[in-house]
């Protein structure tokens, strides 16, 4: 027994996995190693093409994984098959189009980060860090890190390899959630939450690994399985193991009631963080559910029914309710995410072979317009008063569209080129005639706040056209990525004998899409900046609002701007635009190449 | 078809006619939004787009003549068999088909919906009345009537329930946006209510389309109706599949109880979008009622047609009486149309094939004789700044045509004989009179509904003494004549001659009878509690 067996590791199956730590782990070297002026563009380059590596290495193992079904690698800890493969590629294509978003510095010249992490938010030290110009580039390798730990999450084979495959994608999301560059004691009360709640819910899992070790004897899956069906009359062992595993990753998915995290960490996160991690996390996370559930739990299913239909009726129920009173758009987006995991759900619990099609269908959906979604709200900013020229607050009314900056501070820098004030005045439609001149506050962080989008559609109406369009896609609107998979989910669930969550689905569906024709109201048949009829702030509390939290950062509201975007983000954006209008009007293709290939191999 | 050669050829039915007639308006929506050319100060359109109107007016009367060469390629011998059929594979996995084709039903209302668009092209051409340009907000808004067009007319022409339920959600979208970005004051709400009730409907129907599907044979073409067609169901399910069904349709006909979002979207709206949306848009849910839950749910639609029959006697008097009380001219022609679709529906669930022939015929004329109601009272609006009745007075001395083709239109409204709806409304009640004999009685008293509500509007509108502020009104001009007149031609036309238009609609009602499977009218009429109800 004490001869060491060398194992045979195909490493070729690895490849998305080894590209994306590798050079997670080179940029690391870079922040030790290269000039400070080059690591942007260097950290910038190794990520897309890391991230791009990824994506193609994906598709160089399809034919393989396609012909055979897939294989064990890693003796078994890793299991590359088609499943894996297709989350794998979701992932890495999310993460690309989030990296770009993330990379964009818009025509302020700032990215999304504080300069410092480590500084005390409004200390001199901070500032002094604001005033040198710095700026984060290691935020690319932690993103490299999360995203290796994705890919590794939904093709794990052992409860050990999930454990580390989570902890890897956790805790560079723990250190980015607090990194905004505004707001910075929300981001690190955010933060804070997210990794105190995350910290439970991994020892949650840990607990439930040990149980089903007890159990099983074993920390594979296929073992387990075995075991499961053997009936070794340990059932408590198994059930209270079975029930930790699920709620470990059902808090990672964001599903009722383990969801409390999310619209703290989603609104304190820097933007483009957030849509990176809605879209991207929850892909993973809900890759590891399917395989936990449909290759070690199946015959689980009668114990485990009722406990995973209350969670997604709830999911459902609570996603969809609370986000009708939310004032903030990116809590807003947060409890329509929860929702969106309850649809999810309704898949996965259906157990059939559609099953799994329909939610790697629903996820890529989604992920796209998620990504999408938060891109554009990183480019709407408001704009603070002036400060100098004498303290003189610049009004909507009073300013109007000036194509170019001129009373720009120290925090604001650059030029915003092509940034058009929305005006108060309700039927005029045009940005542009009134005198130039003008002075104009610096743009400052994110205009979150609901009222602040009003009007949005009339001054930019491209962005705003694109904002809808990934607003009814989460509302399922026919000819969007979100219709489709909804349909499919809930035809597979319906197959599988969960009408009634189908039934539930299809009532939360209603009234989600309440909210998300509210933004649009607001985006294109109000008048900008609180006019009498403000249906979004009325009678509702205004939950989101932090005022004891920073108020120093949030000058006056003086206007709302849109900010030009470097390049990289509107790539994204558009990028996801697209995917988001090409799953809904020939989904065909996709859902074929998912098909062939949805089989979990044990 | 004078020439042989060149109907075979050109006319033929292989050519794809439906496939371009739902393309083509895309087209030019697109080709209107890519205009070149800038905006001034005030909103008016520069450079290329400054001929949008133009643009838009002729991708319009293209979609005409395309309609009118469908017609030429449908065999109107055969008007109850589906024609000018095109089906392909879009989503095979899911069993959905890209799959076209009309009945003679079908046609009928494609051909209704591409006539009306001109029109209404034509009505809004000086929407925001100060010059010869047209601004960019009109430039918009006749592009989302042309995308509108593409749905209309496709929703007409599916032949895949899938498909079906796609386009009936999609179309809320333009319409959406037709009214909640170029209506009146309260606009919003109406809007987000039109929007929230349809797509509330929508959504239930959704988990019918699902139901279905799943006990249909399934496979690639799981969705075609023909497929679905005859599927065996047990009576419990087919009942809630026809519900789910039913209850998407009713709120979009609009039936009363849920047809509370139509007067708000109608009073707000502009008018050529009331004329489409109660003209055309609103006919999909007596057309679904018709070509899908007949035939697909057979034993359901007997079983519910005593409580349907009675909602519809309901909507026939409730949106008559509501009509005669209302101020706002554009919101007593909603109510008058929810009076109408209760004959319709009414005719629909009679089950007789006269009865359903004149509902199909009906609902031709009703977006003729209502829609040009609209396009009327929006003319009024142009001249005087309100659509309520008290501001006008004494008009017809002063505006004499006006007049006169206000009252032609709304005696066809109130289905004066010579005209074309009194032959439909007379067909409903003489088909549904075997069957309900009771419900026909009742119905056709409230003819006398109608006279009050029209002639009664038109004597404070039209007759008296000539208010001062009114006496220099401007009578119809030349473009609102173009607008007004094919409409009152057509009406005139079916009137005294309908035999062509009733040989397109008899024969698909023969066969959804047959698909019902009625073999004798039930005896008589059962005992129910008509429902109470109260609007708003």
């Amino acid at each position: 027994m004490t001869e060491f067996i060398a194992p045979d590791i195909a490493w070729a199956q690895l490849t998305p996995i080894l590209l994306v730590l590798g050079a997670a782990v080179v940029g690391v070297l870079v922040e030790a190693f290269v000039p400070r002026r080059a690591r942007r563009p260097v950290q910038l380059t190794i990520t897309l093409a890391a991230l791009a590596g990824a994506v193609v290495a994906v598709a160089a193992l399809w034919g393989g994984v396609a012909d055979t079904g897939g294989t064990d690698v890693l003796l078994g800890s890793v299991v590359v098959d088609g499943p894996t493969l297709v989350l794998q590629g979701t992932i890495a294509v999310l993460a690309l189009l989030a990296v770009l978003v993330i990379a964009d510095r818009t025509a302020t010249g700032e990215d999304a980060f504080a300069p410092q992490g480590a500084a005390t938010p409004g200390s001199g030290y901070e500032e002094a860090a604001r005033a040198a110009g710095l700026q984060q580039t290691e935020v690319y390798p932690l993103v490299l890190f999360a995203t290796g730990g994705m890919l590794i999450f939904p093709a794990t084979g052992d409860l050990l390899t999930l454990f580390v495959a989570l902890e890897v994608l956790s805790l560079p999301l723990y250190l980015l959630t607090g990194l905004a560059r505004r707001r910075r004691l929300l981001s690190q009360e955010a933060s804070m939450k997210y990794f105190l709640l995350g910290a439970f819910a991994s020892a949650l899992l840990l607990f439930g690994i040990a149980l089903l070790y007890g159990f099983s004897g074993s920390l594979r899956y296929a073992d387990i399985a075995t075991a499961v069906r053997a009936d070794t009359g340990m059932d408590a062992l198994l059930l209270v193991g079975a029930l930790l595993v699920l709620v470990g990753l059902l808090f990672k998915v964001g599903a009722v009631p383990f969801h409390s995290w999310t619209p703290d960490a989603y609104q304190g996160a820097p933007t483009p963080i957030t849509g990176f991690m809605a879209a991207c996390t929850k892909v993973a996370a809900f890759g590891a559910l399917v395989r936990l559930f449909y290759v070690v739990l199946p015959d689980l299913r009668w114990d485990l029914e009722p406990m995973m239909w209350t969670v997604a009726i709830a999911t459902m129920a609570v996603g969809t309710v609370v986000a009708l009173v939310q004032t903030d758009v990116k809590r807003v987006l947060a409890y329509s995410s929860v929702a969106h995991a309850g649809f999810v759900l309704t898949g996965v619990v259906a157990l059939t072979q559609s099953g799994i099609t329909a939610v790697l269908f629903y996820l890529l959906a989604y992920g796209a317009a998620t990504v999408g979604a938060f891109g554009i709200v990183s480019l709407v900013r408001e704009r603070g008063a002036v400060r100098a020229a004498g303290g003189r607050v610049t009004s909507g009314a009073a300013s109007g569209g000036v194509p170019h900056v001129e009373g720009a501070t120290a925090t604001s820098g650059a030029a915003v080129a092509t940034a058009v004030e929305v005006r108060a005045d309700a039927d005029d439609t045009d940005g542009e005639g009134a005198e130039p001149g003008e002075p104009e506050g610096p743009v400052l962080g994110e205009a979150t706040h609901l009222s602040q989008w009003a009007g949005l559609g009339r001054t930019n109406p491209v962005l705003a056209g694109t904002f809808v369009l990934f607003l009814l896609s989460f509302a399922g609107i026919p000819l969007t990525a979100g219709f489709t998979g909804k349909f499919a989910v809930f035809t597979a669930a319906v197959e599988g004998g969960a009408w009634p969550l189908a039934v539930v689905g299809v009532v939360a569906s209603a009234a989600a899409a309440f909210f998300y024709v509210r933004i649009i109201v607001l985006m294109f048949f109000t008048s900008p900046q609180g006019g009498p009829q403000q249906p979004v702030t009325a009678g509702s509390p205004d939950v989101a609002d932090e005022s004891g939290a920073d108020a120093g950062a949030r000058a006056p509201r003086a206007g709302t701007v849109v900010v030009a975007s470097q390049g990289f983000a509107l790539v994204a954006i558009g990028a996801c635009a697209l995917i988001t209008i090409a799953l809904g009007v020939v989904p065909g293709p996709v859902l074929d190449a998912i098909a062939s290939v949805a089989q979990l191999i044990p | 078809m004078s020439s042989p050669a060149l109907a075979t050829t050109v006319l033929s039915p292989d050519v794809p006619w439906l496939t371009l007639l739902v393309v083509w308006p895309l087209v030019a929506a697109a080709v209107l939004w890519a205009l070149p050319g800038g905006t001034t100060p005030d909103g008016y359109s520069t450079g290329a787009r400054r001929w949008s109107r133009q643009v838009a007016l002729g991708a319009a009367l293209v979609e005409v003549l395309l309609g009118v060469a469908a017609l030429l390629a449908f065999d109107t011998l055969a008007a109850g068999t589906h024609q000018l059929l095109e089906t392909h594979a879009w989503i095979p996995q899911l069993g959905v088909s890209y799959a076209l084709g009309v009945d003679g039903v079908g046609l009928a209302l494609v051909l209704l919906s591409v006539v009306l668009v001109p029109l209404v092209v034509l009505a809004a051409w000086r929407e925001q009345d100060s010059g010869k340009v047209p601004t960019d907000r009109l430039r918009h808004y006749l592009a989302l009537v042309l995308v509108l067009t593409t749905f209309m007319v496709a929703v007409f022409a599916a032949r895949d329930v899938f498909l079906f339920y796609v386009l009936f959600e999609a179309m809320l979208i333009p319409v959406y946006f037709m009214i909640g970005g170029f209506g009146g004051p309260r606009r919003r709400y109406a809007a987000v209510k039109f929007l929230l009730f349809s797509l509330a409907g929508g959504l239930i129907m959704l988990a019918g389309v699902i139901g279905l599907y799943l006990q249909g044979p399934g496979g690639e073409q799981g969705f075609l109706t023909e497929n679905l067609i005859g599927t065996d169901m047990s009576t419990g399910v087919e009942r809630w599949l026809f519900l789910a069904f039913f209850v998407a349709f009713a709120v979009k006909a609009p039936m009363f109880p849920v047809h509370t979002w139509l007067p708000d979207a109608a009073e707000q709206a502009p008018a050529g979008t009331s004329t489409l949306l109660v003209g055309v848009l609103d006919k999909v849910g007596t057309f679904g009622m018709l070509t899908l839950c007949l035939p697909l749910f057979p034993e359901a639609s007997r079983w519910a047609a005593p409580v349907i029959v009675v909602l519809a006697l309901i909507s026939i008097f409730y949106g008559a009486l509501l009509a005669i009380g209302q101020q706002d001219m554009f919101r007593l022609v909603a109510y008058t149309s929810v009076s109408h679709f209760g004959f319709i529906v009414l005719g629909i669930f009679a089950f007789a094939s006269t009865s359903i022939a004149g509902s199909s015929f009906y609902m031709v004329n009703h977006g003729l004789s209502t829609g040009g109601l609209f396009l009327l009272v929006g003319f009024l609006v142009a001249r005087r700044g309100s659509a309520r009745i008290e501001d006008f007075g004494g008009l017809q001395k002063v505006t004499p045509v006006l007049a006169g083709v206000f009252l032609v239109t709304g005696l066809s409204a109130l289905s004066l004989p010579g005209l074309s709806t009194f032959v439909s409304e007379f067909l409903v009640i003489v088909g549904t009179f075997p069957v309900w004999e009771a419900a026909a009685v009742i119905a056709a008293v409230a003819v006398v509904l109608a006279a009050i509500y029209v002639l009664w509007t038109y004597q404070r509108v039209f007759t008296g003494p000539v208010r001062d502020d009114l006496a220099t009104t401007p009578d119809i001009g030349a473009r609102e004549r173009w607008v007004i007149g094919p409409l009152i031609a057509i009406m005139l036309v079916l009137g005294f001659y309908p035999a062509p238009a009733l040989r397109l609609v008899d024969e698909p009602a023969r066969t959804t009878v047959s698909q019902v499977g009625v073999e004798a009218p039930p005896a008589d009429m059962p005992m129910l509690d008509p429902e109470e109800g109260s609007d708003r």
